[in-house]
C-alpha cells in the first residue's frame, strides 16, 4: 500500500501548479477560519477577564446580569444570607465598577476599579512591585500592568491621580491573567474604599464571591441562592454566560460565524475545483491503472491520500501563518485581542477535513466510474 | 502445438437496449497459444477492441467464455480478476497512458508497485527492463521528454515488468511513423515474444502484418477468418 500512496504523493506534488493552487486554497481558508475564531476567542476571554482574574469558585449575582462588566448591585443582607448557607466555606463581597481618573498631566482616563474584600483581599492580583499590605494605606490603589497600563501615563509606585475628587496613589503594580475587553486600565483597591470613592446607588455589592466547603456543596449552594431570588454560577458557568451573551446577543458571534462559513466556502471552492480538475486530468491514467490491475479501493486510497495530504499540509501552513500574524500584530499592537485555542484549531481542522472529504468525493466518484474499456476505446 | 494461452468461445457483446442496441461482437471463438504472436485486424467498428477487452478481462461479455491458461476469467470476482490481470496480462495502450509526473522508471515499476513490491526493488527491476527496451539512460526522465517511439518502448517495458504470460498491444503503431512502428513490433517479436508468452496485437496497420504468426480478421463483430501471418507481405 505504501508504494501506491508513494505514487499518489508523486502525482500530486510533481504537478506543482495544481499543488500550489490547492495549498493556497486550503492555507487561505485555514488562515481566515483560525484568525476569525481567534479574534472571537480573544474578545470572549477579555470579556470574562474579571471572572478569570479574580478566580472565585462561585459568583452570586442578580439573575438579570448578562456580563461581568454590567453588575447589578446586591443588598448587603444577601451577603449574610449566603454566608449562612450550609456548605459555604466563606463568602466575600466584590466591587466592580468604572471611574474617570484625572491624571497628573490633567488628562482624563477611564478605568475599571475592582474593590476587594477588606479582610481577605480575596481575588488579589499577583504583585510585580510593592507590598499587598500597602493597599490598606491612605488612598491606596494597585494598577494592573497589562496592555492598557501605559494609558495611566508612565505610572509607577507613588504616582498620584484624582478619582471622583478623591486623591489616589499607586502603591503597587500587579499582573493578571487577562486584560479587559474595553481598552481601559484596571485598578484594584479595597471594597470599602471603592464604595467610598465612587458614586454609588443604594446597594454596593457587585458580586458575592463564594468558596464551597467541597465541590459536592456547589449544587446545594446554587439551589439555596436561587431560593433567595439570586443566581449562583461557577466560574466556568459565568464565563460561559458571558460568552453566550456576546455570541448570541451582540451580533459578534453571527458575524464571526458568517466569516468562518465564507472562509470555508472559499477554501472549498478553490481546493475542490482544483482537486477535481487534477483528478479529471489524470482520469485516463487512473483508467489505465484499473486495466493493469489496480482495484477500485486502491484508487480511492490514492485520491483520499492526496486530498488528506494537501489538506493537512495546508492546515499546518495556515496555522503557522496565523500564529505568525498574531505574533507580529502583538509586537505592534499590545491590545490585539486574538487567542488561538484548541477549539479554534479543532474547528478549522474539522472544516479542512470536510473540504478534503467533499473535494475527494467528486474525484472518487469520477474515478470509480471510469471503465478500463474506455481506455481501449479511446 | 504449444499450450493454449487464450481460449475464447462463443463471445457475444452488445451495448444499449431496444432500438439503440448494438451487437458489437457476435459468436467469436478462437484460440491463441503460448509462443504465438496473434493479430486481430479489421476496419474501425468491426469489434476488435471490444473483443480484445473481453479476452483481457476488462469488459464482461454478454455471452461466451474466456479461458486464460485454463482459467475461466469471467467466473472470478472483480478483485480476483484485477489480481489476475496484474499478474498474468500486460497491456500496451494505444496512447501509452504514461504518467507525465512520474519518471520513466517509476512508470515502468507501476505493475510491481501494485503487486505490493518494495519501492526500491520495483525501481531496480524497472531499470533492468528499461535496459531491455534500450532506454536505460532515460530512466530518470519524465515520459514527456521522450519521443513517441521511446514512449512506446516505455509502455512495453511497463507491460512486461511483471513477467506476464499474455501481452496485449492495442494499435501499437497508431501514433508512430511507419519506420518507427515497424521497428517497435519487430523489437517485440524478437525480444519480448517467448515460448512462455502469447502476444495479441490489435491493429489495422498492414505494414506490420509480416510479424504475425496468425491473423484473426473481424468484420461487423464477426470473425471473418483466421489466416497465417505475413498476409499482405506475400
Amino acid at each position: 500500500m505504501r508504494g501506491i500512496l508513494h505514487i499518489a504523493y508523486k502525482l500530486l506534488v510533481n504537478d506543482r501548479a495544481k499543488y500550489a493552487a490547492l495549498l493556497v486554497g486550503i492555507t487561505f481558508a485555514v488562515f481566515l477560519m483560525i484568525e476569525m475564531t481567534s479574534l472571537f476567542a480573544g474578545i470572549l476571554l477579555r470579556a470574562s477577564a474579571t471572572v478569570i482574574n479574580v478566580g472565585a469558585s462561585i459568583w452570586v449575582m442578580d439573575p438579570a446580569i448578562q456580563t461581568v462588566a454590567n453588575s447589578i448591585p446586591l443588598p448587603d443582607y444577601v451577603l449574610d444570607e449566603v454566608r449562612s448557607i450550609p456548605g459555604v466555606k466563606y463568602a466575600v463581597p466584590l466591587y466592580s465598577g468604572s471611574a474617570l481618573l484625572k491624571l497628573r498631566d490633567g488628562t482624563y482616563q477611564a478605568a475599571n476599579v475592582i474593590g476587594l474584600d477588606d479582610t481577605s483581599l480575596f481575588g488579589r492580583p499577583m504583585l510585580l512591585s510593592g507590598a499587598i499590605e500597602d493597599i490598606y494605606g491612605e488612598n491606596a490603589f494597585i494598577a494592573i500592568k497589562d496592555s492598557e497600563f501605559y494609558k495611566l501615563g508612565n505610572a509607577k509606585i507613588g504616582t498620584e491621580f484624582e478619582l471622583n475628587d478623591h486623591r489616589g496613589v499607586l502603591v503597587g503594580i500587579a499582573h493578571v491573567v487577562s486584560s479587559g475587553l474595553f481598552g481601559v486600565p484596571t485598578l484594584y483597591t479595597t471594597y470599602n474604599r471603592a464604595r467610598q470613592y465612587l458614586p454609588n446607588p443604594r446597594f454596593t455589592i457587585s458580586y458575592l464571591l463564594v468558596e464551597p466547603k467541597s465541590p459536592a456543596d456547589v449544587a446545594s449552594i446554587k439551589q439555596q441562592v436561587q431560593k433567595a431570588g439570586y443566581l449562583a454560577l461557577t466560574k466556568d458557568e459565568f464565563t460561559q454566560k458571558i460568552s453566550d451573551f456576546y455570541m448570541y446577543h451582540t451580533g459578534i458571534g453571527t458575524n464571526m460565524l458568517i466569516m468562518t462559513v465564507i472562509s470555508f466556502i472559499i477554501g472549498l471552492s478553490i481546493s475542490g475545483q482544483t482537486f477535481y480538475t487534477f483528478v479529471l486530468e489524470n482520469i485516463e491514467k487512473f483508467g489505465a491503472l484499473k486495466a493493469i490491475g489496480a482495484k477500485g479501493r486502491e484508487l480511492i486510497y490514492m485520491i483520499l491520500f492526496q486530498a488528506s495530504f494537501v489538506a493537512l499540509t495546508g492546515y499546518g501552513i495556515g496555522v503557522g501563518l496565523c500564529t505568525l500574524i498574531i505574533w507580529l500584530a502583538r509586537l505592534n499592537l499590545p491590545d490585539y485581542a486574538a487567542i488561538i485555542t484548541y477549539g479554534n484549531l479543532s474547528t478549522a481542522f474539522i472544516m479542512v477535513v470536510l473540504i478534503a472529504a467533499i473535494s475527494s468525493y467528486f474525484g472518487v466518484r469520477k474515478v470509480l466510474k471510469i471503465e478500463p474499456f474506455d481506455i481501449f476505446r479511446g | 502445438m504449444a499450450d493454449i494461452a487464450i481460449e475464447a468461445a462463443g463471445l457475444n457483446k452488445w451495448f444499449g437496449e431496444g432500438e439503440a442496441k448494438t451487437h458489437a461482437v457476435k459468436d467469436v471463438s478462437f484460440e491463441a497459444h503460448l509462443g504465438e504472436m496473434l493479430y486481430v485486424v479489421g476496419p474501425s467498428g468491426s469489434g476488435k477492441t471490444t473483443m480484445l477487452s473481453m479476452i483481457s478481462g476488462i469488459l464482461r461479455p454478454n455471452g461466451g467464455t474466456v479461458k486464460i491458461e485454463g482459467t475461466d476469467i469471467w467466473s472470478m470476482s472483480n478483485d480476483a480478476l484485477a489480481d489476475f490481470r496484474l499478474h498474468k496480462i500486460g497491456f500496451v495502450f494505444q496512447d501509452y497512458h504514461l504518467f507525465p509526473r512520474l519518471t520513466t522508471a517509476e512508470n515502468v515499476a507501476i505493475p510491481l508497485i501494485l503487486q505490493r513490491r518494495d519501492w526500491d526493488d520495483a525501481l531496480k527491476e524497472a531499470a533492468a527492463d528499461l535496459e531491455i527496451v534500450g532506454l536505460k539512460d532515460r530512466a530518470q526522465l519524465p515520459p514527456v521528454k521522450l519521443s513517441g517511439g521511446e514512449q512506446q518502448r516505455v509502455a512495453i517495458a511497463r507491460a512486461i515488468v511483471s513477467r506476464p504470460d499474455i501481452l496485449i498491444l492495442d494499435e501499437p503503431t497508431a501514433s508512430l511513423d511507419g519506420e518507427t512502428g515497424r521497428n517497435i513490433v519487430k523489437f517485440v517479436r524478437e525480444h519480448i515474444l517467448s515460448d512462455h508468452r502469447c502476444i495479441v496485437i490489435v491493429t489495422h496497420d498492414s505494414r506490420i502484418y509480416e510479424f504475425a504468426d496468425r491473423i484473426v480478421k473481424m468484420e461487423d463483430g464477426k470473425m471473418a477468418g483466421v489466416e497465417k501471418g505475413t498476409l499482405d507481405a506475400q
